[in-house]
C-alpha cells in the first residue's frame, strides 16, 4: 500500500507560511526574548558576569556533555565548534534592526532546510571519525535524560542506534543501546587444582540468555556480552541423557572428551537428568498469571505474544487445574478470579480484555499474585506464580534487593515464582533472573511463538513441577590427574565451598524431566597447555595412585523437605563421547566466542559451526540447526 | 549553511539577542510545517507556531546544548501541539474529533483542493498517536528512531504505528472501492 502512503505524504506537504503571520510571530518571539532578558538581568548578579557569559556558558555546557573517555577524541571537534563561535561573533555584534530584512527572506530558500539542517551537528564534529560519533551518541543520551521533565520521554534511548549504524556502517554493529540490564559476572578463570581443588556451584535450568542472544542476532546485532551466559546457552538444548532409576529424583552422567579448541586439554561434561512425572497423575496445578500491562508492553512482541503464549499453555492444563490472572500497571488488580482450566472460554475472554497502559507497579502486583495463589493452595497441589513482563519494574518496591527478599520469603510458603520475559528494549534481565532464582522458579525469555511453545508446552512439566530443590554441585579435582581446571559458564551461580553443606543457602531447582549440563575444561599435570608455571618452592606433592579425575558431589532437597541428601560419583576418564556431548561443547564454544573467547585460541566460528553441524543428531525440533544458523549470523556480524 | 543551530541556541540561551533572531528566522518555516502536519489546518498551524515562538525564549532556558537543536525543537512543537489539543478537547468543536470539524471547515471554504479533503478524511481515521507518527515519519521524513525519540516511545512502537497506518489506509481504500 505504498501508494496510499505516498498519497498521504504528498497531502502532508505544508502550504507556504503566511509572511505577515511569520513576521508577527517572530516579532512576538523577539519581544518575549527581550522581556525575559530584562527580568533575568535584574535577578542575576551582573558584576562577575561578563556580557558574553552566555557564550562561555554554552561552550562549557557543551564540553561537559562529552564524557571523560572520548574527551581526547572530542578535542578536535570542540576546536571546530570554537571556530564556529569565532565566525558568528561579527554577526552578533550587529544590532537587531539590521537583521530586519531577514524577516521577509523568501521562505523557499529555507524549505529545503529540514534535511540539511538536521545534519548540522554531525557536520560540525566531522573532523574526528568514530570516537566523535560515540561522543555524540553519548550527548544524545544525556540529552534524553536531561529532558526528563517532559512526560513523553519515557524510554527513547534505543533511538540513536540507527544513526550510529548509519554513520559507521563499515564497522561491526554494536548492540542496540537501551535500558536493558543483564546479570553477569566476569568469566571464570583457570584455577590451579593444588591451590583450590574444590569447585562449587548451583545448578541452573534457566534458558533466557539463549533467547536474548537469538533475538539480538536476528535483529542484526551482536549481543551485549553481558547478556550471554554460557551455561544457559548450553542448557537451552534438549539432550538425551539416561533417565534416573525408579525412586531417584535425578541421575548424574559424566563424560570426558577432547576439548575442541585445545588438543592438550579435556572437557568434562557433568549432566543431571531429572525424573519425569507422568502427565496423567500429576498433582493439580494452581497457576496465577501475573501480567504486566504497563504502557511499555504495548508492542506486538509483548502483550499480544504473551496472550498467544498463555493460550497455548491453557491447552496443556487439566480440568482440575485452576488459573487466576492478576494484571499490574499503574495499579494492580485481579482480572480473573481462580477459575478451573476447563472453563477455557472465561479465561480466554479475560486474557483478551487485557490492554496496555500506565506505569509498572510490579511489587504491588506481586503481592496480590501471592495472595491469590495462597488462597488457591490446597493439600497436594502445586502453586506457581507466572510473572510475564518486559522487566520494567519502575514503580513501588523498586529496590531489587527488597524484591528478592520478598520473593525468597514467599518461597517458604510453597508458592514458586517463574518469570517469562517478553520484548526487548527495557528487558531487566538481572531483576528477572534474581526473582526467578529466589522464587525457586525458572526465567525464560520469549521472543517468538515457537519459543513460547518450547517453554510453555513442550517443557511445561519441567517449568512447573520441581522434583529437586536446592541442587548444588561440588567437584573435587584430583591434583595428580588435573593440574588446572576451568568451569565454563555458571559465573552468576558460584557458591562458596562451605555453602555446599549449608542447606540454608539457596540454589537451583530441577524440574520434572529437565536436564542440566555443566562443562569443565581440565588440563593434565604434564600437558603443554598449562597456563600457570610451577611454583619454585613447590607445593605438597600430589598423592598418586588414583585414576579418578575428580569426585562429584551433589546435594539436593526433595520438594517440601528441608534437609538435603547427598549423592556422590567419581569422575573417570573415558566414557562414550556422543553427539550430545559434542554439541554441548560446540554451543559452549559459541557462548565463549560471544563473550571474548579468552581461552579458545584460534578456534573460531567456522570450527564451532562445523562441530555443531556434525553433532546435530536427530534434532527433531530443529533447535540445533537454529543454533548453527545463529552462529553463521554471528560470524557474519563479527567479521572485521 | 551558517553557524550551527547548537551554537546559536547556546548563545541565545545566554542572552544573545541576535543569535536568537537568527534561530527563529531559520526555523520558523520548519516549525510551521510540522505544526501543519500535526494539526492538519493552516490557521491552526499558524496559531500554534505563534504560540511556540512566543514561548521559545522561556523554553530556551531549558536548553542544555546536549541534543541536536532540531530534535529539541521538534519535541517542543510536538508537546505544544499536545497541549493545544488537550485544551481544545474542552471546546465543543473539537469534542467530536478532529475530522468532523475539519471536514465542516473544509466545506465552508469549499474551494480547497480535493487532496486536502482526502487528507482530512485519511487523518481523521487515525488516532492522535498515529497522526503524530505520520507527521514525523512521512511529513518530516524522519527515521523511525528519531520519531521515537521525539514522541518518547520506542522505535518498535513507531514501526508498529506505521503498519497500523497502512492498515487503516488499506481499509479506507477498500471502502472507496465499493
Amino acid at each position: 500500500m505504498m501508494d496510499d502512503l505516498a498519497a498521504l505524504k504528498t497531502a502532508l506537504r505544508p502550504p507556504a507560511p503566511d509572511a505577515a503571520a511569520k513576521e508577527a510571530a517572530i516579532r512576538l518571539a523577539m519581544e518575549n526574548f527581550d522581556r525575559l532578558q530584562g527580568s533575568d538581568a535584574a535577578l542575576r548578579p551582573t558584576q562577575d558576569r561578563p556580557k558574553r557569559a552566555g557564550f562561555l556558558n554554552g561552550v562549557r555546557a557543551m564540553i561537559q556533555a562529552f564524557n571523560s573517555r572520548p574527551v581526547l577524541a572530542a578535542t578536535t571537534s570542540v576546536a571546530a565548534l570554537c571556530l564556529g563561535l569565532v565566525v558568528i561573533l561579527p554577526l552578533t555584534g550587529q544590532g537587531p534592526v539590521s537583521r530586519a530584512p531577514l524577516a521577509v527572506q523568501p521562505p523557499k530558500a529555507e524549505t529545503a532546510a529540514p534535511q540539511t539542517a538536521r545534519k548540522v551537528a554531525p557536520d560540525a564534529v566531522a573532523p574526528v571519525q568514530t570516537d566523535t560519533v560515540i561522543a555524540e551518541i553519548q550527548m544524545e543520551e544525556t540529552a534524553t535524560v536531561a529532558e526528563a521533565p517532559m512526560p513523553t520521554l519515557a524510554a527513547p534511548k534505543a533511538a540513536p542506534v540507527s544513526e550510529l549504524s548509519g554513520m559507521v556502517a563499515d564497522s561491526p554493529a554494536p548492540a542496540p543501546d537501551s535500558t536493558e540490564s543483564f546479570a553477569n559476572a566476569p568469566a571464570n578463570p583457570v584455577k590451579i587444582t593444588a591451590e583450590e581443588p574444590i569447585s562449587t556451584f548451583s545448578i541452573d535450568i534457566d534458558k533466557a540468555s539463549y533467547a536474548v542472544v537469538r533475538s539480538s542476532l536476528n535483529t542484526g546485532f551482536l549481543p551485549d556480552p553481558a547478556s550471554v551466559r554460557v551455561e544457559e546457552i548450553v542448557n537451552y538444548f534438549p539432550y538425551a541423557y539416561p533417565a534416573p532409576e525408579a525412586g531417584q529424583a535425578f541421575r548424574p552422567a559424566v563424560a570426558v572428551m577432547p576439548t575442541p579448541w585445545n588438543p592438550d586439554t579435556r572437557l568434562v561434561r557433568i549432566a543431571l537428568q531429572g525424573a519425569s512425572v507422568s502427565v496423567e497423575n500429576r498433582p493439580a496445578l494452581n497457576l496465577v498469571f501475573l501480567i504486566d500491562t504497563s504502557g511499555s508492553m504495548d508492542e506486538p512482541n509483548k502483550l499480544p505474544l504473551l496472550k498467544q503464549s498463555l493460550a497455548l499453555m491453557l491447552d496443556q492444563l487439566h480440568a482440575q487445574d485452576q488459573v487466576a490472572i492478576v494484571a499490574y500497571a499503574g495499579s494492580a488488580g485481579q482480572v480473573l478470579a481462580p477459575t478451573f482450566a476447563s472453563d477455557r472460554a472465561t479465561i480466554m475472554a479475560s486474557l483478551d480484555r487485557l490492554g496496555a497502559g500506565g506505569s509498572t507497579a510490579g511489587a504491588e502486583g506481586l503481592a496480590l499474585a501471592y495472595q491469590v495463589a495462597e488462597s488457591m493452595a490446597a493439600e497436594g497441589e502445586v502453586s506457581r506464580v507466572l510473572l510475564a513482563t518486559d522487566g520494567d519494574f519502575n514503580v513501588g518496591l523498586a529496590d531489587p534487593e527488597a524484591l528478592k527478599d520478598y520473593v525468597a520469603a514467599k518461597r517458604q510458603t510453597g508458592v514458586y515464582l517463574s518469570v517469562l520475559g517478553f520484548g526487548r528494549g527495557n528487558l531487566d534481565d538481572a531483576t528477572m533472573q534474581a526473582l526467578a532464582q529466589n522464587g525457586n522458579g525458572t526465567a525464560a525469555y520469549i521472543d517468538t511463538l515457537s519459543e513460547a511453545r518450547k517453554v510453555l508446552v513442550d517443557q511445561v512439566a519441567g517449568a512447573l513441577y520441581p522434583i529437586a530443590d536446592n541442587v548444588k554441585i561440588q567437584v573435587e579435582w584430583n591434583p595428580a590427574q588435573v593440574a588446572e581446571y576451568r568451569l565454563i559458564g555458571y559465573e552468576t551461580r558460584s557458591l562458596r565451598r562451605e555453602d555446599f553443606n549449608n542447606d540454608k543457602v539457596d540454589a537451583g531447582e530441577i524440574g520434572a524431566g529437565t536436564a542440566v549440563t555443566a562443562l569443565y575444561e581440565i588440563t593434565a599435570p604434564d600437558s603443554p597447555a598449562l597456563r600457570n608455571d610451577p611454583l619454585r618452592y613447590g607445593t605438597a606433592a600430589a598423592v598418586k595412585g588414583s585414576d579418578e579425575l575428580g569426585f562429584l558431589r551433589l546435594r539436593s532437597v526433595a520438594p517440601g523437605e528441608t534437609v538435603s541428601s547427598l549423592q556422590e560419583t567419581p569422575i573417570m576418564a573415558g566414557g562414550a563421547v556422543d553427539d550430545d556431548a559434542r554439541f554441548a561443547a560446540a554451543v559452549a564454544g559459541f557462548g565463549q566466542l560471544l563473550t571474548g573467547a579468552t581461552y579458545l585460541g584460534d578456534w573460531g566460528w567456522d570450527q564451532a559451526i562445523e562441530l555443531a553441524l556434525s553433532a546435530r543428531g536427530e534434532d527433531a525440533f530443529g533447535y540445533r540447526i537454529e543454533a548453527v544458523n545463529l552462529m553463521r549470523l554471528a560470524k557474519a556480524l563479527s567479521a572485521p | 549553511m551558517g553557524t550551527p543551530d547548537e551554537i546559536l541556541a547556546n548563545a541565545a540561551a545566554g542572552g544573545d539577542r541576535a543569535a536568537f533572531a537568527v534561530l527563529v528566522q531559520r526555523h520558523y518555516d520548519r516549525v510551521f510545517g510540522l505544526a501543519y502536519r500535526l494539526t492538519g489546518a493552516r490557521a491552526e498551524a499558524q496559531d500554534l507556531t505563534q504560540d511556540i515562538c512566543a514561548a521559545l525564549p522561556a523554553k530556551l532556558q531549558h536548553w542544555r546544548g546536549e541534543a541536536r537543536f532540531t530534535t529539541w525543537l521538534y519535541r517542543v512543537v510536538v508537546n505544544a501541539a499536545h497541549d493545544r489539543r488537550r485544551r481544545q478537547a474542552t471546546h465543543v468543536r473539537a469534542a467530536t474529533g478532529w475530522g468532523d470539524w475539519e471536514i465542516a471547515r473544509q466545506d465552508e471554504i469549499t474551494v480547497q483542493a480535493e487532496a486536502q479533503d482526502w487528507l482530512a478524511q485519511a487523518m481523521a481515521r487515525l488516532s492522535v498517536e498515529l497522526r503524530d507518527t505520520v507527521a514525523l515519519v512521512l511529513g518530516e521524513e524522519m527515521t523511525q528512531a528519531d520519531a521515537g525519540t521525539i514522541l518518547g516511545v520506542s522505535e518498535g512502537t513507531i514501526a508498529w504505528r506505521m503498519s497500523e497506518v497502512k492498515k487503516r489506509l488499506r481499509a479506507m481504500a477498500a471502502e472507496e472501492a465499493k
